[in-house]
């Protein structure tokens, strides 16, 4: 089961389908889901890899404890279809494939064994950044720009994907496959990460964690006019074009 | 006006605090003290400022930042005036930060530093709780010393703009237990109330209920279960707060 939204005379619809063909990609999508949305940065294995290293130097001293996170405030929200709008003026924008987890049920302090209880679904997030050039300070002016949080085009059942820890990410720009991955490169699995974040934040229905996104090298980087595209096995395909700001 | 939001029968009510600081529905209906909820006054996005007074700066020994210094919270923090935040076990320092908060009141992107004052709705207090054991240097402060749920009370109301003639000569207390232990003004702003809404809208849109914590000065202390947190803008409003123990928060859950 495929879960989407739209909007109608200024009133959100919320729309079930069984299968992608029936939902109307050309009419341009909500946000497939509208609560919070949390990020696990340094999720990343190659990623981490490359920055070991300077966890161990100033500012940070020592690798990080716990899962680092960030978030994505409602203005970065856009849904399948919709224009990603970027700065000229402040360096290179990259894409952030990654899988989108979304909360079914109420979760306070749940337990890495019950975590996946409290799952409804999966999506695809596109979570856009500026260079990330220090993980040191609360990252808003890099990742918290209007329109940098693509999400959809729909949610999937987790009924419907049996192994989430395992599922192929490919990025293409401008139709050429221009990056791979699998959330099988996750630290922190799906599991840890629903149980950590719910051990002092209380997750609500519709809320969403982006579970982590690669490191972002130029085949990455997007430009003004170029259409990005990400897609996760057994989920789909977000699509947006991207425009200067 | 000062407006704010209540739980009255598991229903949330708009409501608005008249001059002998009753509350009163829309209907005119005044409602008793004891009989409701205290709910955070807005919804939005929220941005904490970081060492935006010179003399907490140098209590931290970070010298004063350059650009202003932001962080998130998530919404699942906030509560309501007159509730109770739990303290986790096993902690050594928990403190609380007495704010004065800035309620956008109209949408707001790219707002000249001379307009940026027509963008500001109303002022509310917020105490601003951090657990320092929880620090790391990773996207500090983390969400895990500041977004904790019931960590940030925000209220009792909002107060109109037009009621505070001088948001930047306003005295900032806290008091535990009824003894002062934190006062400063917001006459100390490292970046005042205009730089930040401009500032912020240069990054993003700024939308009614978007929340600015301006940052706390000097006067921290640690705080114990049982305490009762009282913290104060001048001529913007009283917020009260109790801590209560993580043992205690579970059960009432």
């Amino acid at each position: 089961m495929l879960y989407y939204k739209t909007r109608k005379n200024d009133q959100v619809i919320n729309l079930q389908a069984q299968a992608a063909f029936e939902v109307p990609l050309e009419n341009n999508l909500l946000p497939a889901v509208n609560g919070a949305v949390i990020g696990v940065a340094l999720n990343d294995k190659t990623l981490y890899q490359s920055l070991e290293k300077q966890f161990n130097e100033k500012p940070h001293v020592s690798p990080p404890k716990t899962p680092v996170l960030h978030i994505k405030t409602d203005n970065t929200h856009i849904g399948y279809g919709d224009t990603i709008q970027i700065p000229s003026n402040l360096g290179s924008v990259f894409a952030g494939p990654s899988l989108g987890i979304v909360i079914g049920k109420k979760a306070c302090r749940v337990t890495e064994e019950s975590a996946l209880d409290y799952v409804q679904g999966y999506t695809i997030v596109n979570e856009v950044s500026l260079a990330e050039t220090s993980f040191y300070r609360p990252a808003v002016k890099a990742k918290c720009r209007d329109t940098f949080c693509p999400i959809g085009p729909w949610v999937v059942d987790a009924t419907d994907v049996e192994t989430p820890q395992n599922l192929t990410i490919k990025t293409y720009i401008n139709d050429t496959l221009c990056h791979e991955t699998s959330t099988n490169q996750m630290i922190h699995s799906i599991e840890q990460v629903i149980a950590y974040i719910s051990s002092f934040i209380t997750l609500d229905v519709g809320d969403m964690i982006i579970a982590g996104t690669p490191l972002r090298t130029e085949s990455l980087e997007i430009k003004a006019n170029d259409v990005v595209m990400v897609e996760i096995e057994k989920i789909g395909r977000l699509v947006n074009p991207v425009a200067a700001e | 006006m000062k407006r704010a939001k209540i739980l009255l029968n598991e229903e949330a009510v708009n409501v608005t605090i008249n001059a002998a600081n009753q509350v009163v529905t829309e209907q005119g209906t005044i409602i008793e003290e004891g009989t409701f909820t205290w709910l955070p006054p807005c919804e939005g996005k929220a941005f904490v400022l970081a060492i935006n007074y010179a003399d907490h700066a140098a209590e931290l020994s970070f010298k004063a930042p350059d650009e202003p210094l932001v962080f998130l919270k998530s919404s699942n923090t906030l509560i309501g005036h007159d509730q109770k935040t739990y303290q986790p076990d096993n902690i050594d320092y928990m403190h609380y930060e007495c704010e004065l908060v800035v309620v956008i009141g109209k949408e707001a992107k790219n707002i000249s530093l001379e307009n940026a004052m027509e963008y500001v709705g109303g002022y509310t207090v917020g105490n601003d709780y951090a657990i320092r054991d929880y620090l790391e240097n990773y996207y500090r402060p983390n969400l895990r010393v500041k977004s904790r749920d019931t960590c940030t009370p925000i209220g009792p109301y909002i107060i109109d703009a037009n009621e505070v003639p001088d948001p930047h000569n306003l005295t900032i207390r806290t008091y535990i237990n009824g003894e002062l232990k934190q006062q400063g003004s917001t006459k100390d702003l490292i970046f005042n109330v205009p730089y930040l809404v401009s500032y912020l809208s240069s990054i993003m849109t700024l939308t009614p209920g978007d929340m600015i914590f301006t940052g706390t000065p000097e006067g921290l202390a640690h705080v114990y279960p049982g305490d009762e947190v009282i913290t104060e803008v001048e001529g913007v409003g009283i917020l009260k707060n109790t801590i209560i123990s993580e043992t205690d928060y579970l059960s009432s859950l």
